[in-house]
């Protein structure tokens, strides 16, 4: 038991200084702005289909779904300004964002990892080349920077949606309907959300980077270590949200 | 005949007041009790092939490994064109490992680029100011060398076994190596594909006059290959000599290598 409380704390410290080294590593050059941009393009680009299903389906279903309600309460003309504050300031961000983490940090975990395992890692080492620059910091620096982007973009996608789902029961001119969503957003509802993006993309590309390069050696590790991506990461979403929500209640 | 054996012992006395590596008490364990290295020491001369051998497991790979850096070990020294690499800090260990090439066991080719990058990569890396044409022309030159001209645009899993450790050793060569070490080059491959890597490693160490450890099983390989032989035995050094010496040797565990 201590044994495993000793192991699992020298993990976080392990995890903490790779996380730290980042900081550092970035101003170095060489900066390997060809990998950054092919990052970016798998991160960014290659997750845009997946994005826009689910952010259609989020504003959809949670247009269908608070409708009832709503309608209950004869305030059914606030739907669309509910709709956009639900997704622009917790559904859109968190789900993209574990989108992400299942897609993005599995996907670098295992890469990472069969790299370590299959010894390309120390290949690069050995040549004199720095594997923490051109693997780790081009990688979190693009999730850092794509997974906003794919949160702003789920957010348009997720409102079109809401707009979808409106017109399924009524009859709702879209610029109306944007009008409405304008209206009721605030500046304060739109910043601390997008803030928040930053985080889950810097985590995301982190924990995943990190996984991947603590591959141990073997086949078998390369799985763990996307499997292992994928739950710290997402459950680092959670924990972050919960955190950003606590100071945005705080300061705003 | 005879003369010709003297010029070589002549030249093989030379050799040896040039040591290009130094290994003095070099210790490794891992965990808590699985040690793998009890103090070894060798020394590699300058233009000489040391072939190790040993059972697996018995630290051939990790002595290796600790000479570029890879593995901290316990306890030692480890001089690499006199430089202790032990106590030197990433840069400057950085500047002993563009001198050093690296054959692993696999190849490590990277697998997301192209036999062409793979090439242009590394030499890009350590050459920025080259122009995309010399690039390309270096790469066709190393790729020819190892005879794989014709592979430049495949992707590492196209490659057969032998193909990806010519092409592991030609992203080896297009730095210029004064030193290559070799980790198992003929590890599973065919006896054909064996003798043909076995050639080339001759063949670089006589065009490019670099000094090689190579850790290998395959006996013909180290009988083609050594200009000495060390055989390592639970962690430390058990026996020493030119292929021909060991191979007349009593001891029945250096014997079995040979048998």
């Amino acid at each position: 038991m201590i044994l495993s409380l000793k192991n699992t704390f020298a993990q976080i410290g392990d995890a903490a200084l790779f996380a730290k080294r980042f900081f550092k590593e970035v101003f170095i050059p060489p900066y390997e702005v060809k990998e950054f941009l092919k990052q970016c393009y798998v991160i960014g680009y290659k997750s845009l289909p997946l994005v826009t299903i689910t952010g259609f389906i989020m504003g959809l279903v949670l247009t269908l779904q608070s409708r009832p309600t709503l309608v209950k309460f004869g305030a059914e003309s606030w739907l669309p300004g509910m709709v956009a504050l639900s997704l622009i300031r917790e559904i859109a961000p968190v789900i993209t964002a574990l989108i992400c983490a299942g897609k993005i940090s599995s996907g670098i975990g295992a890469e990472l990892g069969s790299m370590k395992v299959t010894e390309q890692i120390d290949a690069m080492e050995v040549s004199a080349i720095n594997p923490y620059n051109y693997l780790v910091v081009t990688r979190i620096l693009a999730c850092t920077l794509m997974v906003p982007i794919l949160v702003f973009y789920a957010d348009a996608i997720g409102i079109i949606g809401g707009y979808v789902g409106i017109n399924i029961h009524g009859d709702v001119n879209f610029y109306r309907y944007l009008t409405q969503i304008i209206q009721s957003l605030d500046f304060l509802d739109v910043i601390p959300a997008a803030i928040k993006t930053f985080f889950f993309g810097y985590f995301i590309g982190m924990i995943g980077c990190y996984k991947g390069f603590n591959a141990e050696n073997g086949t078998e590790s390369v799985g763990r270590a996307a499997n292992s991506a994928v739950v710290t990461a997402s459950l680092s979403i959670f924990i972050i949200d919960m955190v950003a929500v606590q100071i945005t209640d705080l300061f705003f | 005949m005879i003369e010709e054996e003297k010029n070589t012992e002549t030249k093989s006395k030379n050799k040896k007041q040039t040591p290009i590596i130094e290994i003095r008490d070099l210790h490794k364990t891992f965990g808590k009790d699985n040690t793998v290295l009890k103090g070894v020491n060798l020394m590699v001369n300058k233009g000489e092939d040391l072939v190790i051998l040993g059972r697996s497991g018995s630290g051939k790979s990790v002595m290796i490994k600790c000479i570029v850096g890879l593995i901290e070990p316990d306890k030692g020294e480890i001089k690499v064109f006199d430089e202790n690499v032990l106590n030197l800090s990433k840069k400057e260990l950085n500047k002993i490992r563009v001198k050093i090439g690296f054959l692993f066991q696999s190849g490590a080719l990277y697998d997301s680029m192209s036999v062409r990058e793979n090439l242009a990569f590394t030499l890009r890396a350590h050459k920025r100011e080259l122009t995309e044409d010399v690039v390309e022309n270096e790469v066709i030159e190393a790729l020819e060398s190892v005879g794989l001209g014709g592979a430049i645009d495949k992707m590492p899993s196209e490659l057969s076994g032998g193909m990806r450790k010519r092409i592991g050793l030609a992203r080896t060569l297009i730095i210029n190596p004064e030193i290559i070490l070799y980790d198992e080059p003929t590890t599973g491959l065919d006896t054909i594909t064996s003798r043909e890597i076995s050639e080339l490693i001759l063949d670089i160490k006589h065009k490019q006059k670099t000094s090689s450890i190579i850790i290998t099983h395959d006996m013909a390989c180290a009988k083609m290959t050594a200009d000495r032989i060390i055989v390592l035995k639970d962690g430390i050094i058990h026996a020493e000599g030119t292929y021909e010496e060991l191979e007349k040797d009593e001891d029945e565990w250096v014997r079995s290598f040979f048998d």
